[in-house]
């Protein structure tokens, strides 16, 4: 009997085939990866007007600022373009287009992830790149070899975060179907909290989006950590460190309630 | 083409406008989710801009923290009614072929959408727009003015806003004669929509460059003119001065559109042989 293509071999395969289809239409591309750009230098644009108008902004000064910025957009747009697709999973779900994939004997999430990576959302992610480096350059960081492996786990980390938050608003589809914006509230609305201080946020919110969204811990606590800054009640710098251990359980807490999703499935048709 | 004031065009316009008030309001669960990330959405930019005040020392541009907390919470509940997301609806017409048929029919083409996404507007106006207030007046408090009349100006500077949204979205539709796929252009309208409608912040903090730049544009006749109105920061004169903006820009993108449409048909023609 001849093997079975492994999970990741399948992926890799249709994660090719879509990669050479968006590259088919050169003008088409070219358009989205330009607007994926200008959609992040218009956030970046926020920071730049509200820094225009004052010194600090919770706690942080510009370069700082920045460095969050930076952090965060090139974590979420690594995400977005790998698991960014789960946002179609209300329309997967209603079309039945889930029963099909179901019956392939491939994992569900694999085949879910590869029907769209988006390159596109690397125009995004080059902005979070160039204003992270920029940050660097401006900032006067005491580098030990710890931080460096900070700095240079903290994209990865909040990539890893970012999905699970992809995965888990996946998840919560299979019950929802009817309010699928819901999701886009901790999506979208962590990925915005995680650009700037949490320290901006009052006490209650800020718990949320660092213990239950764990969206602090993309960008905003390395960044204390990094800096050696203390960070504001309830949110003590040296936390920073521990991003890679929460994306981690973020990743494994994603998994557990994707497969409760499978489990709760039924199929639409007869 | 019928003339607007003809009664039988009036007539199918209401009934346009019916079905596009039924077809959202049949959503009520997609409603309420929107709803609740327009909240989550306020309760972060309400933070970020009280914050950003209480930094610079009490006030910026005239804003004080209250206003504009109020403004923050005030624009989450216009965007969805006014709509400053992607839209579409005619673009998707367009590469199915659809637009033939809707061509076709004895209503103007920017009318039967324009109609449409009236009865859009006015079916997400309460559903979208209240939750959102009710959070922020719950959470940070919200200075909202008393007086019955300004009532009235927002309800029309608001439709206003639908009228000029709904119209820079038709312009941009029409994009799609030309253009196979219209994802990128929109996901560019949508983000520059947001930043220069002020929608991200009040257009009064930008700096002068910026703000030249957005006044120069409509989108802040879609998200700050509304915010300004509702939370009762222009009052008398400088109100009608707004709302006559916002009439001086629909007149003007109306009729881009208009234009556009007529060379666009024109090029299907061409392309339908």
């Amino acid at each position: 009997m001849a093997d079975r293509p492994s999970a990741l071999a399948a992926y890799r395969a249709l994660v090719g085939s879509r990669v050479r289809s968006q590259l088919a239409y050169r003008t088409s591309f070219g358009i989205d990866v330009v607007s994926s750009l200008i959609l992040a230098c218009a956030e970046l644009a926020e920071v730049y007007v509200l820094f225009h108008n004052l010194d600090v902004l919770g706690g942080l000064d510009l370069r700082a600022a920045l460095l969050v910025f930076g952090l965060s957009h090139l974590g979420f747009a690594l995400a977005n373009a790998v698991a960014g697709t789960l946002d179609t999973m209300p329309v997967y779900v209603r079309t039945g287009t889930l029963d099909v994939l179901l019956l392939r004997p491939q994992p569900l999430l694999t085949q879910v992830l590869a029907g769209d990576v988006m390159l596109k959302r690397l125009g995004g992610a080059s902005v979070g790149l160039v204003t992270l480096l920029a940050a660097l350059g401006a900032q006067d960081v005491d580098w030990t070899p710890a931080r460096v492996v900070l700095l240079v786990t903290t994209p990865l980390s909040a990539a890893v975060v970012f999905a699970a938050l992809f995965v888990a608003a996946g998840a919560v589809q299979f019950w929802l179907v009817e309010a699928a914006e819901v999701t886009n509230s901790f999506t979208y609305g962590s990925a915005y909290a995680s650009s700037f201080s949490s320290a901006v946020l009052p006490a209650p919110l800020r718990l949320v989006f660092a213990f239950v969204v764990p969206a602090a811990f993309t960008a905003y606590l390395p960044t204390l950590a990094l800096l050696g800054l203390p960070g504001p009640p309830w949110l003590p710098g040296w936390l920073g460190w521990c991003s890679p251990l929460v994306a981690v359980l973020a990743w494994l807490a994603a998994m557990g309630l994707w497969r409760l999703g499978i489990r709760h499935y039924t199929g639409a048709g007869g | 083409m019928h003339p607007v004031y003809d009664p039988v065009t009036v007539r199918v316009v209401a009934v346009l406008v019916g079905a596009g008030y039924r077809r959202y309001a049949s959503y009520r669960a997609a409603a309420l989710g929107g709803a609740l990330t327009n909240s989550v959405f306020g309760l972060l930019r309400a933070s970020i801009v009280a914050a950003a005040v209480t930094s610079a020392g009490g006030t910026i541009a005239g804003y004080d923290a209250a206003a504009v907390v109020t403004y923050a919470w005030v624009t989450q509940a216009v965007i969805a009614p006014v709509h400053v997301f992607s839209w579409t609806d005619v673009a998707q017409r367009v590469r199915t072929g659809d637009i033939a048929v809707d061509l076709a029919r004895p209503v103007d083409l920017q009318l039967q959408f324009g109609a449409t996404d009236l009865g859009r507007a006015l079916a997400t106006l309460l559903p979208r727009a209240l939750p959102p207030l009710v959070v922020g007046a719950l959470t940070f408090g919200l200075v909202l003015p008393r007086q019955p009349l300004v009532w009235v100006a927002a309800l029309v500077c608001t439709l206003l806003a639908v009228g000029v949204s709904f119209a820079c979205r038709f312009l941009l539709n029409l994009l799609s004669f030309w253009l196979l796929d219209l994802r990128g252009p929109v996901t560019l309208y949508v983000s520059v929509a947001a930043l220069l409608g002020g929608l991200y912040v009040p257009v009064g903090w930008f700096p002068g460059w910026l703000r030249t730049l957005a006044l120069a544009t409509p989108f802040p006749s879609m998200v700050q003119a509304p915010a300004d109105v509702i939370s009762g920061r222009v009052a008398g004169l400088d109100l009608l001065g707004v709302l006559a903006v916002q009439a001086g820009w629909l007149v003007v993108t109306l009729l881009a559109g208009r234009l556009v449409l007529s060379r666009a048909t024109r090029k299907l023609v061409l392309q339908g042989g």
